[in-house]
């Protein structure tokens, strides 16, 4: 569900399947652990994968938002679909985070 | 207006159903040749709706959620998706954007946000303590295969 690359001060979190409430629960938990490990200057969200997304994954980008700035830390986000675009700017995301 | 197709559905608010309630709901309505991005849409309204169900109705309870699927004349899609869970207090305090009971869960209090932006028309009736029911409905464009 998550393919991690590492790269310096960089972890690359590549997203795969569906971001719904039941996935977004376990990648969460995935996502800051390796966090939390290995305490990044950056974290890119790649959603290349991601076949759909409801509000779950704003939460989920959300709160990573929080710890990352917690940690003096950016997040980018890139590769969203037009449909994953149209929910991150409902939500107002899209001024937080950097979305390539 | 004449009901052309309809299908019923119930099922357990567990989370796991949320990806089988979406997938059911898009599998009926693609005998209507639906757009990419419009059967995208009423996807992630049924994720949302269901979600709620299963997150805020019910919380750590058991219960069913049950959804009604009507293609009506012209295109139009109808909706219904209801629980029997706790019931909302204030529909119109619930319905804010950002505004979720359940913030430490990462909410982020869009659901009905998404839900009243990807459909055409969006309604909520709910009673403390007996449940609540969510209406949508969308018109599909004529793009697809006609009728």
């Amino acid at each position: 569900m998550i393919k991690f690359l590492y790269d310096g001060n960089k972890i690359t979190a590549g997203l795969y399947g569906e971001i719904d409430h039941h996935n977004a629960t376990i990648m969460r938990e995935k996502l800051d652990l390796s966090i939390k490990e290995n305490i990044p200057e950056e974290l890119i969200l790649d959603f290349e994968n991601i076949t759909f997304m409801d509000s779950s994954g704003v939460g989920l980008i959300m709160g990573r938002y929080k710890l990352m700035n917690e940690l003096d830390g950016k997040i980018i986000i890139k590769n969203t679909s037009p449909q994953i675009k149209k929910i991150m700017k409902l939500s107002g995301i899209d001024k937080l985070a950097q979305i390539l | 207006m004449n009901i052309l197709n309809e299908m019923k559905l119930s099922f357990s608010a567990t989370s796991k159903n949320e990806s089988f309630a979406r997938a059911a709901v898009s599998s009926f309505i693609v005998q209507l040749d639906p757009r990419v991005d419009e059967l995208a849409d009423i996807r992630t309204a049924v994720s949302e709706a269901v979600t709620n169900s299963i997150v805020h109705a019910y919380r750590k309870q058991s219960g069913m959620v049950y959804i009604t699927v009507k293609i009506l004349e012209n295109r139009i899609v109808y909706i219904q998706i209801k629980d029997r869970g706790c019931g909302i207090e204030d529909i119109s305090k619930a319905m804010e954007p950002l505004y979720t009971t359940a913030e430490n869960e990462e909410r982020a209090g869009l659901g009905f946000a998404v839900m009243e932006s990807f459909m055409d028309k969006l309604s909520v009736k709910s009673r403390v303590g007996y449940g609540t029911s969510v209406f949508m409905k969308k018109k599909l464009s004529s793009n697809g295969a006609e009728e």
